[in-house]
């Protein structure tokens, strides 16, 4: 019984984050314009680190959990980077 | 999902609804950031995924991970602390960068900048707030 619960929550949670990332990177590809396309990278590195996660519930396996979070400091990390750039044209001044 | 099988039927209805909440609050998240019309709406969209998305995933798999452990596992409030964390900072950089650039543009939708006293603009300032400085260099995209 809870294999089955538990089975079909992280199925479509999955997908629904597939979703959500395919929406990102639609999103990031199309947007009229720079800022566009970095807030869609910072949304696509949250829905993936969101997506990591459930895998992890899903195999039971702790190791996804520290994928997830260099993923999510990477993802702040080039966030504020670009943001700097568009904002001065260098990242380091 | 053999290890499913050890977990009780509550934590599991438990794990299942945070998930779905999680991942559904993502979703609608990310459906906003494509569907809003301009920057300054789009950039509110995301946080519903980095907030309480990021939260329910994450105590999903606490719950998931502690009872099948039968320990208290709580290193996945890393990843919610520094989520809720840096956000904000990320959010708001962009946010003053993509105004910098539409103020440099000369862009009639964005507020002007302030006066040197600090007031608003009012409209009989419009003298100054037209003195905005004005680059030639196009920087679209």
């Amino acid at each position: 019984m809870s294999v089955t619960i538990l089975f079909w929550a992280v199925t479509i949670a999955q997908i629904a984050l597939a979703i959500a990332m395919v929406l990102a990177s639609v999103r990031m590809i199309k947007g009229p314009r720079a800022q566009d396309r970095v807030l869609g990278l910072d949304t696509l590195y949250v829905n993936s680190m969101l997506q990591l996660l459930v895998f992890g519930i899903r195999t039971g396996n702790t190791l996804y959990f520290e994928i997830s979070l260099i993923i999510g400091v990477l993802g702040f990390v080039a966030t504020v980077a670009l943001a700097k750039f568009l904002m001065r044209g260098e990242v380091i001044e | 999902m053999n290890h499913a099988a050890h977990l009780p039927l509550w934590a599991a209805l438990l794990v299942a609804i945070f998930l779905l909440i999680g991942a559904g609050l993502a979703l609608i998240g990310s459906f906003g950031f494509y569907r809003l019309r301009n920057f300054y709406d789009r950039i509110h969209a995301p946080t519903l995924g980095t907030s309480w998305g990021t939260a329910a995933i994450v105590m999903a798999s606490m719950i998931c991970f502690s009872v099948l452990q039968s320990r208290l596992v709580l290193h996945e409030l890393l990843i919610g602390v520094f989520v809720t964390v840096t956000t904000p900072v990320t959010l708001m950089l962009l946010g003053r960068a993509a105004l910098y650039r539409d103020r440099s543009e000369g862009n009639p939708e964005v507020p002007a900048i302030s006066t040197p006293k600090g007031r608003l603009d009012k409209p009989q300032l419009t003298k100054e707030s037209e003195s905005v400085p004005h680059n030639s260099k196009n920087m679209n995209d």
